[in-house]
């Protein structure tokens, strides 16, 4: 049970934050260049999702799995994207997620007046917190209850 | 279990089959008085709702029909213009009918090759090593799995989100892509599927999935 990395995009695309815990395979390209393809494929996949779907969509895209690994999409109403890739048996990812979201994110870069919106964040208190948060997250709770 | 769709994907990237097996039909049809409560736009030739959501009229619905007589583009069977028509206070109150677009073969094929660079891509930005395409997406209201053959070919079956053993649904048709497409001595590669065999088989394959589930295939 391990998550290799994180991405947090803004509603423009800019990538705000990256974190790696677990990777083994680097892309080959710069961080800024994987950054805005990782941006594109998520475009491409939620125009995707929303064309193919039978019914009405409301959250739209979740998450992909390939035969190695998994990657877990949560978007906010405002546009932020937080994109997660674990191994294939993580559990109850989306909650993580959203914890990412509602207490490190909203917590410690929206109330911090040093970060501006829309630039990278370089808040050394949000990484040191979300590095914590990342190394007890309870990846396999919800098999065990 | 419940299959929305069937597709085919050729190694280089066109779709050669694809066959919709039941798609619910989401429409509503409303009467509306004076002013309008919500908001129409004209986009790709269609008349989209933008805003106002209500009673089972979603954003993203395209207008139908006004008063009973079908909408092409953006005027009714009479040739009025829909946006004079809801915009005049005399005409009211009317009757305006909504449902989710159906996407046209033309954008199907489109989704297809759209499916393709997502596919390497995901193999690409994978964290660890030897990861393979997308096999299964999840969204709220479906899910996608997709089994790429050795030499390519990639068939893709859109389910609903609680389909179990999709893998075997997937294997199973390309079994039959290999008997009755393959052998078939009219059957050009990379070209549309159209065998009669394969299609019937198909449906009885899919039918037997969402009677008796995946388990006795």
């Amino acid at each position: 049970m391990t998550i290799h990395n994180l991405y947090i995009f803004d509603r423009y695309g800019t990538l705000l934050y990256y974190g790696e815990w677990n990777r083994t395979k680097q892309s080959g390209m710069s961080r800024e260049e994987e950054g805005k393809l990782m941006y594109g494929m998520l475009y491409s996949i939620k125009s995707f999702v929303a064309k193919i779907s039978p019914l009405d969509p409301k959250d739209g895209f979740l998450n992909y799995k390939t035969s190695k690994y998994t990657l877990h999409c949560l978007e906010t109403p405002s546009g932020l994207k937080f994109i997660m890739n674990t191994d294939n048996q993580a559990q109850n990812t989306r909650e993580i997620l959203r914890k990412i979201y509602s207490e490190l994110y909203v917590k410690y870069v929206m109330r911090n007046p040093l970060c501006a919106a829309g630039e990278p964040i370089n808040s050394e208190l949000f990484k040191t917190k979300l590095d914590a948060f990342i190394k007890q997250a309870p990846l396999t709770a919800a098999r065990a209850s | 279990m419940v299959i929305y769709g069937v597709y085919i994907v050729s190694k280089s990237g066109g779709l050669i089959f694809n066959y919709d097996h039941n798609i619910p039909r989401v429409e509503t049809e409303k009467t509306f008085g004076f002013p309008l409560d919500i908001k129409l736009e004209y986009e790709n030739k269609k008349v989209v709702v933008v805003f106002g959501q209500r009673d089972g009229i979603n954003i993203g619905h395209v207008l139908l029909s006004v008063n009973g007589s079908p909408v092409n583009g953006r005027t009714t069977d009479d040739g009025k213009d829909v946006f004079d028509l809801i915009s005049a206070k005399e005409n009211y109150p009317i009757s305006l009918k909504f449902g989710r677009q159906r996407a046209t073969t033309n954008e199907k094929i489109v989704l297809a090759s759209m499916f393709y660079p997502l596919f390497a891509l995901a193999s690409q930005l994978s964290p660890v090593p030897k990861s393979s395409g997308i096999e299964t997406l999840n969204a709220d209201t479906f899910k996608l799995s997709c089994f790429q053959t050795l030499t390519g070919v990639k068939f893709i079956i859109v389910t609903d989100v609680n389909m179990q053993g999709s893998d075997v649904v997937l294997k199973r048709i390309y079994e039959l892509y290999s008997d009755y497409a393959l052998k078939n001595p009219f059957y050009s590669l990379e070209m549309p599927i159209r065998c009669e065999l394969f299609d019937t088989s198909l449906h009885t394959l899919l039918e037997l999935v969402e009677k008796s589930g995946t388990a006795n295939l």
